[in-house]
């Protein structure tokens, strides 16, 4: 999709592909997705359309039997993909741009209390690191700068109040296991803005979780995002959930971007036929249930063109030939659709 | 709405015991502590509550997977209380209990015409051709042709799949089926389906459900009643109707609150409820919501309300609803 000039991610024609078994997964297929500094930007698809593939690719730790056949990811005016591993290590992953996992609970070592795992994250990836600090093998054994280790305390403490964790000293102290969830989901958030990131991507951060702390953490989210003006790549299967926190959509269907809307236009006047679809398998009282006939298809070889065309009501032979290109509808309303539905065929 | 409840449960109890180092019994998690209600022929009714609310072990010990410490189970007139399964005889087969993933349950080294035929060789004496009429007819019901009866678990997809779990579950003809969580984990396009399949199964086999879920969106489309469980109780019971028009329960009114829908005002603007569940072996005393509840008095402390009528087929566990 044409991106503004004041994206802050920018990524274009991305195609990975992983070598499985079977044959080459055509996971990602020419995606572009754009995010602008300060928003929330959502990234809406069912389970395998290549979300968190997606969100590893930006990140830099695609598994190792991927593949990247084209595209560019840039982050702050740099392409990631051209960077040095290393400078992608020191500078941006878990330092600009930062990561909120799906699982709370398997994301901390079990064994070591709280104070442990976020110095640990702090010695590496505090803001307050000077960048000319050691590297490498040297860097191992040099030791954290008394100065630099109270002042990231004092920020570790701070942040803890900031994401509402009662008594912050004692909660330093404990181990993982010595949380519920929804707490643990406050300390991954707090792990996630304390190097003062300028992008969080956070995946499916409440499904792990009980629908009134799903709410509590959303509102946290959604609250300090604002505040720090942090922009956050916001993965989710659930388009309800999408429609609580984000400022932006795109929705992803088997590796290929369809739709891109600020929110409330997306929810008014959805236009790609997919999108559509989706709106309406969402369970709604005084409406009949309407699932989408057919099945994601195989990534190994997916269909040609617009790989929805086989379950599309509206698909024509263009759509089995050609992915469509994008098309602007105004107002920051982007689809790819060669027949979008317009307020004329909807139905 | 005159007719006899098909399931009666009444003050029905289950702890699980708490150990200390020595594995001496120092406290209780009271996963169920005195439910009561009633179910009635051909009507679904909905189950829900958050994680460690103890609807999970209602069902399995409605099904005699787990037994009570106390109450009562009545099913069809029969008081199956305590007993296990295999010892309700001919009632078991009646009362049928759906994991979340029919479909996880197959043997992956059988067949789908073994796997379907097992519990008719169980639990009837039908021959081998009727045996196989029943199983095809079944087949059909669920929506897959009768040339998968040869296939393996692995040849069929996760929904294939699903649908043979459903149909292994069906074949018994049960008058109660129930259901754990049999959306969670789906995508919505998928859950449509499975929900429809559901519904339409029910009509066609004149099936009672227990609907055992966390997600209220999909609860409000499928069930006809709901009851709201918190810690191992059930604090709100109504028409699906009533309870979200008018919820009487500060609980029912906070976690309804919390659904996140599209259109109309966002949760993440609204939503006031503050705090966690408190530990289930060490419930406070009084109300066991009154930690959380935005109109808890001092009274509430004291008292542990019990559920009572507020209207014409509702009932809430609150002082002042």
């Amino acid at each position: 999709m044409q991106a503004p000039r004041d994206s802050l991610l920018e990524i274009e024609n991305l195609r990975v592909s992983f070598a499985t078994e079977h044959g080459v997964a055509k996971v990602l297929d020419g995606v572009n997705l754009a995010v602008r500094a300060g928003e929330v930007m959502g990234l809406v698809g069912e389970s395998g359309c290549g979300k968190t593939t997606l969100a590893n690719a930006i990140l830099g730790i695609l598994a190792s039997n991927a593949r990247r056949e084209a595209g560019s990811i840039r982050f702050a005016g740099k392409d990631l993909l051209a960077m040095p591993p290393r400078q992608v290590e020191s500078e941006v992953r878990g330092r600009r741009i930062t990561f909120i996992p799906q699982d709370p609970f398997g994301s901390f070592n079990p064994l070591f209390p709280i104070r442990t795992q976020t110095m640990e994250v702090m010695k590496w990836k505090s803001p307050r690191r000077a960048t000319q600090e050691r590297r490498g093998i040297a860097g191992l054994f040099s030791r954290y700068p008394h100065a630099r280790r109270r002042a990231d305390a004092a920020a570790v403490l701070q942040m803890l109040r900031t994401v509402q964790i009662s008594k912050p000293e004692e909660a330093f102290g404990k181990l993982p296991h010595e949380f519920s969830g929804g707490q643990r989901q406050r300390l991954m958030i707090a792990l996630a803005l304390l190097p003062q990131p300028q992008l969080v991507i956070a995946d499916e951060p409440t499904t792990a979780l009980d629908v009134t702390i799903q709410a509590q953490i959303l509102k946290l989210l959604k609250r300090l995002a604002r505040e720090r003006g942090v922009s956050v790549l916001f993965t989710t299967h659930d388009l309800a959930i999408a429609y609580e926190i984000c400022d932006r959509i795109t929705v992803l269907y088997a590796g290929q971007e369809v739709e891109t809307a600020p929110v409330d236009d997306f929810f008014r006047r959805p236009h790609h036929p997919y999108t559509v679809r989706l709106l309406e398998s969402l369970p709604h009282p005084g409406r009949e249930l309407r699932e989408i006939g057919g099945e994601i298809p195989a990534l190994i070889d997916p269909p040609a063109g617009c790989r929805f065309h086989p379950r599309c009501f509206r698909a024509s032979e263009q759509c089995r030939l050609e992915r469509p290109a994008v098309t602007a509808l105004g107002g920051g309303h982007h689809v790819r659709c060669y027949h979008p539905i317009t307020g004329a065929s909807r139905p | 709405m005159s007719e006899a409840p098909i399931l009666c449960v009444e003050r029905l109890s289950r702890h699980f015991p708490v150990r200390n180092m020595f594995g001496w019994r120092i406290g209780a998690v009271r996963a169920l502590d005195g439910v009561t209600f009633e179910v009635r022929p051909g009507e679904t009714l909905g189950i829900v509550g958050e994680s460690g609310c103890g609807k999970s072990t209602l069902g399995k010990t409605l099904v005699g997977i787990l037994r009570p410490d106390g109450g009562r189970i009545v099913f069809e007139e029969k008081d199956i209380t305590g007993q296990s399964a295999s010892e309700r005889g001919s009632v078991a087969p009646k009362l049928q209990y759906c994991y979340q993933d029919p479909g996880n349950s197959l043997d992956p080294r059988w067949t789908v015409r073994r796997s379907l035929s097992e519990p008719l060789i169980a639990y009837t004496a039908l021959e081998p051709r009727d045996r196989n009429e029943r199983i095809r007819e079944m087949l059909q019901q669920v929506g897959l042709p009768a040339t998968h009866l040869d296939l393996y678990p692995h040849e069929l997809s996760g929904g294939q799949q699903r649908r043979i779990g459903l149909a292994r579950i069906l074949t018994l003809h049960p008058r109660l089926v129930v259901l754990d969580e049999p959306t969670s984990g789906l995508d919505v396009s998928v859950q449509a389906a499975v929900l429809k399949l559901l519904r339409k199964l029910q009509h066609v086999f004149s099936l009672t459900y227990l609907f055992i879920s966390h997600d209220l969106s999909v609860v409000r489309m499928m069930c006809d009643r709901v009851a709201v469980m918190y810690l191992g109780r059930i604090v709100e019971i109504a028409s699906t109707e009533a309870l979200f028009a008018a919820a009487k329960h500060p609980y029912t009114q906070s976690l309804l609150s919390a659904v996140p829908a599209v259109g109309g005002r966002r949760v993440t603007d609204t939503f006031t409820l503050a705090g966690e569940p408190p530990d289930p072996a060490q419930l406070p005393s009084g109300c066991r919501f009154r930690t959380r509840c935005p109109r808890a008095a001092a009274v509430c402390a004291q008292t542990d309300p019990a559920l009572r009528p507020i209207a014409p087929g509702q009932a809430a566990a609150c002082l002042f609803a």
